[in-house]
C-alpha cells in the first residue's frame, strides 16, 4: 500500500517538477512566464504527435522539448527587445497553447501509443517497501530528478549561472560588466519552456500515453505557484512537486476505493493545498527571508542604462 | 546601410486605435496561415463569420447575446486592471454567479417575477463577490499573487458546480444527465424580438455606465487610479489601500457574477456543465483591449461576441473546434505587444 502510494507520487509529481525547474530558470532571469500550462500542452501534443507517426520515445521528447521552446520564445522575444508586459505575454501564450493544441490535436484523440517503459535498477530495487517505488521508474523519472542537481550546479557552481541569476538580480549592472542581458533571458526562456514541454511530453508519453485535449488540467499553474513556494530553489522545488504527486495520489486512491466523497471535491484538492502553500510561502517571503530575483517581471530596457 | 530604433513620442488619438485595428488584423493574418493548415480556405471562412455575425437581424441578436456576458466580465476585469490587480478569475466568479443565482431559483418557490429574479441577482453578486474578495484579502493583508491565486480558484469554483449538477442538484427527470432542474418562468429574463436577445443586455449596457461614472466621475474612482499608478503617493495622501483592494476585488468578481446570473436567467434556464465557453478569459483580452475604459469594453465586447458567434458556424461548417477562439485571442495579444512597441519607437536608417 505505502509501496503504491510512493509510486503514483512520484509519478504525478513529475511531470510538475519538469515545469517548475523549467519556471525557475526563466525566472531566475528575470521574466516571469504565465505561458507554463500553454507550453505543458504544446510540449504534451508535440511529443505525442512525433512518437505516433515516428514510432520513437526519443524523438517525441526532443519534439516536445524543442516545439514548447520555441513557443517560448515568442514570449522571451516580446519581454525583452519588444519590452512587452509580461503577465499579459505569458496569458497569451497560455491561451494561444491550449487553443492550438486542440485544434491540431484533433485528429489525435483517442489514438495509442507505447509508452515508456519502467526500468529496473538492480539491487536497490529490491529493498523492502521503498525500492520497488523509487527505482522501478520510466527513464524519464530518472532524468528529471537528475536535472535538479544539474540546474542546482548550473545556477550556483558555473559562471553562466552566476551571470544568469545577476541578469535577473540587476539587469544594469550585469550590461556593464559585458553579460548580454537580452541573450541570457531569451536562452532562459528557450530551455526552460521547453522544460515545461517535456513535463508536458511526460504526461503524454509516460504517465496517461495518450492525447486528451487540456490534459495538463492546471499543473502548469500550480508550478508557477510551486517557484514560489521553492523560493527559486531547484531542491525545494522537488519537494513540492512530490507533494503534491502526494495529493493527486491520495485523491486517486480514495476514488479508486470507492470513497463516498464526491471526485469532484477530491479533485480541488491540488488547487486548494496550493493556495495554501502560496499563502504560507509569501508570508514566509513577505517577512525577508526571501530569494526572488530583484528585477522579476520589470521590463528592462538597454537604451536606458547609464 | 543600417537600421536602427528610435524611441518617438508616443502616438494619441485616432493612430492609437488604429494601432490596435492592426494588431487584430494581422492576428487574422497568422491565424489564416493555421486555418490554412487545417485544410480551410481562410478568406472564405472568414466571410462566413461575418455573414454569420452581423449578416442578419438573427445573427446580430445571437451576437449581442454573447456580447452580454462579455461586457459584465470585460468590465469585472477592467476595474481591477484599473488598480493594477490582476484578477483573471473571472471565469470562476461567472461560476459562482451562477451557483448564486441557481440556488434561488432552485429552491425559492415564487411566482413573482420582480422578487424572484432580485433575490437570484443579489445571490449571485454576493457568491461571485465573495469568490473574488477571498484573492483580495489575501493579496491585501498577506501580499500574496492574485494572478495565481485567481487562476486557481477558476479550476475549483467549475469542480464545484460539476460537484452538484452531477450529485445533488441533478435533475430527476433529466435522463441522468448533469443539468439541473429547469427553471421556472419566474426566474427568466424577458425577451426580445424573436430573438434570444434578453434585458441582461441593456442591464449590461447599464453597468458600463454605472462603471463609467463610478470610475472616471468620482473621487473614489480618482482614488483607485492612483493606488494603481503610484502607491506611495497614495499612502501619503492617506488613502487605505487595503481596504480599496479587497472593495475592487469585490465589485470585479460581482460584476462577473452578474454574467453568470444573466446567462442562466436570460439563456440557458438551467444550472450545467460548461455554462461559459471561455467569458472570464476573453475578458481579460477585452479589458486590455479597451484600456481599462468602459465603453472601450463595450465596443471589444461587440467584437469578441462576433468571434463567437463566427466560430460557433466554423465548426459547424468545418468541423473547426471551438478553441480556435483561444488561437486568435493568443495572436491578439502577442500582435498588440508589437503594435505597443512601435507606437513609442521608429525605425530609421543610419549611414554607416
Amino acid at each position: 500500500m505505502i509501496s503504491i502510494i510512493i509510486d503514483a507520487t512520484i509519478r504525478a509529481g513529475t511531470s510538475i517538477l519538469y515545469a517548475t525547474l523549467g519556471e525557475i530558470i526563466i525566472e531566475r532571469s528575470g521574466i516571469i512566464n504565465l505561458g507554463i500550462e500553454g507550453l505543458m500542452l504544446i510540449g504534451a501534443l508535440a511529443g505525442f504527435y512525433t512518437t505516433y507517426t515516428t514510432q520513437s520515445l526519443i524523438l517525441g521528447v526532443f519534439a516536445a522539448v524543442f516545439a514548447a521552446g520555441l513557443a517560448g520564445l515568442i514570449h522571451g522575444i516580446l519581454c525583452t527587445y519588444f519590452k512587452g508586459n509580461q503577465i499579459v505575454s505569458g496569458l497569451a501564450l497560455t491561451m494561444f497553447g491550449v487553443g492550438i493544441t486542440a485544434v491540431l490535436g484533433k485528429s489525435m484523440v483517442g489514438q495509442t501509443i507505447v509508452g515508456f517503459k519502467r526500468i529496473e535498477i538492480p539491487v536497490l530495487s529490491k529493498i523492502p517497501i521503498i525500492g520497488n517505488s523509487l527505482f522501478n521508474q520510466d527513464i524519464l523519472v530518472y532524468l528529471s530528478i537528475l536535472l535538479v542537481f544539474l540546474i542546482s550546479f548550473f545556477l550556483y557552481r558555473t559562471v553562466w549561472g552566476l551571470n544568469l541569476r545577476t541578469v535577473g538580480e540587476n539587469p544594469y549592472a550585469a550590461d556593464v560588466s559585458g553579460i548580454d542581458t537580452y541573450k541570457y533571458r531569451l536562452v532562459a526562456t528557450f530551455i526552460g519552456s521547453g522544460l515545461a514541454g517535456l513535463g508536458g511530453a511526460y504526461l503524454s508519453l509516460a504517465y496517461t500515453p495518450l492525447w486528451i485535449e487540456n490534459m495538463t488540467a492546471g499543473r502548469g499553474w500550480i508550478a508557477v505557484a510551486l517557484v514560489i513556494f521553492s523560493s527559486w530553489s531547484c531542491k525545494r522545488a522537488l519537494f513540492g512537486a512530490y507533494f503534491f504527486g502526494g495529493i493527486s495520489a491520495i485523491q486517486l486512491r480514495f476514488q479508486a476505493m470507492g470513497t463516498t466523497i464526491s471526485a469532484h471535491i477530491l479533485q480541488m484538492l491540488p488547487y486548494i493545498f496550493t493556495i495554501i502553500v502560496l499563502i504560507i510561502a509569501t508570508i514566509k517571503i513577505e517577512k525577508g527571508s526571501s530569494s526572488q530575483p530583484e528585477s522579476l517581471g520589470l521590463v528592462y530596457d538597454r537604451e536606458d542604462r547609464k | 546601410m543600417k537600421f536602427k530604433l528610435v524611441k518617438k513620442s508616443p502616438v494619441s488619438g485616432i493612430k492609437s486605435i488604429l494601432t490596435t485595428l492592426l494588431s487584430i488584423f494581422i492576428a487574422l493574418l497568422i491565424s489564416g496561415i493555421f486555418l490554412t493548415f487545417a485544410d480551410i480556405n481562410p478568406i472564405s471562412a472568414y466571410k462566413d463569420m461575418l455573414i454569420e455575425s452581423v449578416g442578419s437581424v438573427y445573427g446580430i441578436t445571437e451576437t449581442l447575446v454573447k456580447t452580454t456576458p462579455l461586457i459584465f466580465c470585460g468590465l469585472g476585469v477592467a476595474v481591477a486592471f484599473r488598480m493594477h490587480l490582476w484578477n483573471i478569475g473571472a471565469e470562476g466568479q461567472l461560476y459562482m454567479g451562477a451557483f448564486g443565482a441557481s440556488l434561488v431559483a432552485l429552491h425559492l418557490n415564487t411566482d413573482s417575477h420582480f422578487v424572484m429574479i432580485t433575490l437570484m441577482f443579489i445571490s449571485a453578486i454576493f457568491f461571485g463577490g465573495l469568490w473574488a474578495l477571498i484573492p483580495g484579502a489575501l493579496k491585501a493583508i498577506y501580499n500574496v499573487n492574485e494572478t495565481i491565486v485567481t487562476l486557481l480558484m477558476n479550476y475549483i469554483a467549475i469542480l464545484w458546480v460539476d460537484f452538484l449538477i452531477y450529485g445533488a442538484w441533478k435533475d430527476p427527470k433529466g435522463f441522468n444527465f448533469p443539468i439541473s432542474a429547469e427553471f421556472t418562468s419566474a426566474a427568466r429574463l424577458s425577451e426580445y424580438f424573436d430573438s434570444r436577445l434578453h434585458s441582461g443586455f441593456f442591464l449590461a449596457l447599464l453597468c458600463a455606465l454605472l462603471v463609467f461614472i463610478i470610475i472616471e466621475k468620482t473621487v473614489w474612482g480618482y482614488e483607485i487610479k492612483v493606488i494603481g499608478s503610484n502607491p506611495k503617493a497614495a499612502m501619503y495622501a492617506g488613502i487605505n489601500i487595503k481596504k480599496n483592494i479587497i472593495l475592487v476585488m469585490f465589485i470585479s468578481g460581482a460584476l462577473s457574477a452578474i454574467a453568470g446570473f444573466s446567462e442562466l436567467a436570460g439563456v440557458q434556464h438551467r444550472l450545467q456543465h460548461a455554462i461559459s465557453p471561455g467569458y472570464g478569459y476573453t475578458a481579460i483580452i477585452i479589458a486590455w483591449l479597451a484600456k481599462r475604459s468602459a465603453f472601450g469594453v463595450v465596443i471589444v465586447s461587440f467584437l469578441m461576441g462576433m468571434l463567437f458567434v463566427g466560430s460557433d458556424s466554423m465548426q459547424i461548417y468545418y468541423q473547426l473546434p471551438v478553441a480556435m477562439v483561444s488561437v486568435f485571442q493568443g495572436l491578439i495579444l502577442f500582435s498588440l505587444i508589437v503594435a505597443e512597441f512601435f507606437k513609442e519607437h521608429k525605425i530609421v536608417m543610419v549611414k554607416e
